[in-house]
């Protein structure tokens, strides 16, 4: 039987309540907007990257509490990291709530993140986790292009 | 809540939905440790035991291509495959067999008409008339063939309630129009078209009538001498039978009239390099082997469905839709979204702070299957401001007790979302 619990976690549920970061950083000078076919949900992020360094992000948009607390929890990670540390956690992020095996040991890293691994056990529900995450994938690499889920 | 529900499981013409669940196999299983409750109908329904019993049986049996061969099977099939239309014809009152042509399901059929006759006979400057309520499907072919063609698409507004009247259709309806398309009833909403004086006033005008029936076979009469349309559409899949089959109904003066959809065998009367002569209706329709199994199939639910009084069959299903509208209406923070009167089967609803998609897991977990999303019509949604509702829908099946597990399924919802 499946536990809701597990994924409905309390962070989760009160970040999908009460996003952090949901607005536009000013100034910023990349965008990314993302788009999950399935469902609808549209989700803009900015960031200001300095150098290699993304210094200040933030995101608009609406969506399920995965989705939402997933863009919150990602954008308090990757603020203040590098673009090689950010694709690094959409890495591990992507192996733990695709279930991959090799991932198990490694959700520590993850920190608040880890908070979305109970979506393993809801393959309908893994989209919502990495809308956020693609869209920053495209916003770093392309400023204008709809990054989408599928 | 026990009380009311035996009520409206009963209905005074003797239909007894909790007997006609034995019918069902797939209503008999456990969905994450709880009884599956399905309120998923529109989407598709599930299938008597009957109907999965004529499929294996043509497999098992009857299993040979047909119009082809001389050897029994083939005949066998064959024969099985004809009744099937003509049961088709029985359950849509078409004059004939000839206008019943086999599509893998209403896309394709209003595909078909979109490319033989739209793409044939439109000009620049000619309309096609929709709807605002429209299934893409019913949507995109004509944004399709309009392109193609340099015809205009134009869309008849609903009302906030989720109708279309009488009024938006005459504004938008005009001289150019030469094709309306339009749902009999929409999957978004649940909304009955008033299909037949729209159709009138479409003709007045001298344009073509498509019908959408997916979602109005199983759940109001069809009629197309009564209606008076010149194309119908719908689905096996929608009315308990295979997936992969469909139906267009049209007039065979039409239908005479329109080039081949596609090419290849059966559709055919003879063939050579320099010249192709195509065969008689319906057969000039349905090139290739049809999906044999699934139309025959389809008139398996047909029967079922017959074993029935349709009208206390609408009856029931009529009477857990109140209850499910009454009682989804008393949990609060639950909107309803699609009001119009008189609709059937769907109830489509939003709730405060917790999106759609929240919703359907969390009631997936207590074994009630809803769809979530924009159930292919988002420009409904549009109209409403949101990407995406929770809808229940109904299917012969359902009782009072089902939507029962959906209201304590929702109040679940509001525990975790508090
Ligand atoms: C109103 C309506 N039209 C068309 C369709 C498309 O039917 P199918 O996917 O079976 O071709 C559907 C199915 O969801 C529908 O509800």
């Amino acid at each position: 039987m499946m536990d809701l619990r597990e994924l409905y976690q309390e962070v989760i549920l009160d970040h999908g309540k009460n996003p952090r970061n949901h607005r536009f950083p000013e100034p910023h000078n990349r965008e990314g907007r993302g788009y999950n076919p399935l469902c609808g949900d549209k989700v803009t992020l900015r960031l200001q990257l300095d150098g290699d360094k993304i210094t200040d992000v933030g995101f608009m948009g609406q969506g399920c509490a995965i989705s939402q607390a997933s863009c919150s929890t990602m954008t308090q990670a990757i603020k203040g990291k590098t673009v090689e540390e950010a694709d690094a956690l959409f890495s591990k992020f992507h192996a733990m709530v695709m279930g991959e095996a090799d991932a198990d040991d490694d959700f520590e890293s993850l920190g608040k993140l880890a908070v979305f691994a109970g979506v393993r056990e809801f393959p309908m529900r893994v989209k919502c986790a990495t809308l956020g995450w693609h869209t920053l994938n495209q916003a770093l690499r392309d400023e204008h292009r709809e990054a989408t889920t599928e | 809540m026990t009380r009311p529900s035996a009520i409206a499981n009963v209905t005074d013409a003797g239909f007894d939905a909790r007997r006609v669940r034995d019918d069902f196999p797939a209503l008999h299983q456990d969905v994450h440790g709880k009884p599956l409750v399905y309120l998923d109908s529109a989407a598709t329904t599930l299938k008597p035991r009957v109907v999965i019993d004529a499929v294996a049986d043509v497999y098992a049996r009857d299993c040979a291509n047909i119009h082809r061969a001389v050897h029994l099977l083939s005949q066998r099939a064959t024969a099985r495959f004809e009744e099937a239309r003509e049961k088709v014809r029985a359950f849509l009152n078409a004059n004939d067999t000839n206008e019943v042509i086999f599509t893998r399901g209403t896309t394709e059929s209003v595909n078909l008409v979109a490319q033989s006759w739209a793409r044939t006979f439109l000009r620049e400057g000619d309309e096609v008339l929709i709807t605002e309520l429209e299934h893409h499907s019913n949507i995109v072919p004509w944004q399709i063939v309009c392109q193609q063609v340099g015809a205009e698409l134009v869309v008849v507004p609903m009302t906030d309630r989720g109708e279309i009247t009488r009024e938006a259709f005459e504004e938008q309806l005009s001289s150019r129009t030469r094709l309306v398309a339009m749902a009999h009833v929409s999957n978004a909403l649940g909304t009955v078209l008033p299909v037949e004086e729209l159709t009138g006033l479409a003709h007045e005008r001298g344009a073509v009538v498509l019908l959408d029936g997916a979602q109005a076979v199983s759940h109001v009469p069809v009629d197309v001498q009564a209606l008076d349309c010149d194309f119908y559409t719908f689905s096996g899949h929608k009315l308990y039978g295979p997936t992969g089959v469909g139906v267009l109904y049209g007039r065979e003066r039409l239908l005479e009239g329109m080039p081949p959809y596609q090419g290849g065998g059966d559709m055919i009367r003879s063939v050579t390099f320099a010249e192709t002569i195509y065969n008689d209706l319906p057969y000039k329709f349905e090139a290739g082997t049809p999906n044999i199994a699934g139309a025959i199939g389809l008139g398996a639910a047909i029967d079922y469905l017959k074993s029935f009084d349709q009208e206390a069959v609408h009856a029931h299903e009529n009477a857990v839709l109140r209850y499910a509208t009454k009682a989804l209406g008393s949990v609060a923070g639950l909107r309803l979204i699609g009001t119009a009167p008189g609709k059937v089967a769907s109830a489509s609803f939003l709730m405060d702070a917790v999106h759609p998609h929240d919703i359907g897991t969390i009631v997936d977990s207590e074994g009630v299957a809803i769809r979530t999303g924009h159930h292919c019509a988002q420009p409904v949604m549009e109209h409403f401001g949101v990407a995406a509702t929770a809808r229940a829908s109904l299917g012969l099946y359902n009782t009072t007790e089902d939507v029962d597990a959906l209201i304590r399924a929702l109040h679940k919802v509001k525990e975790l979302f508090g």
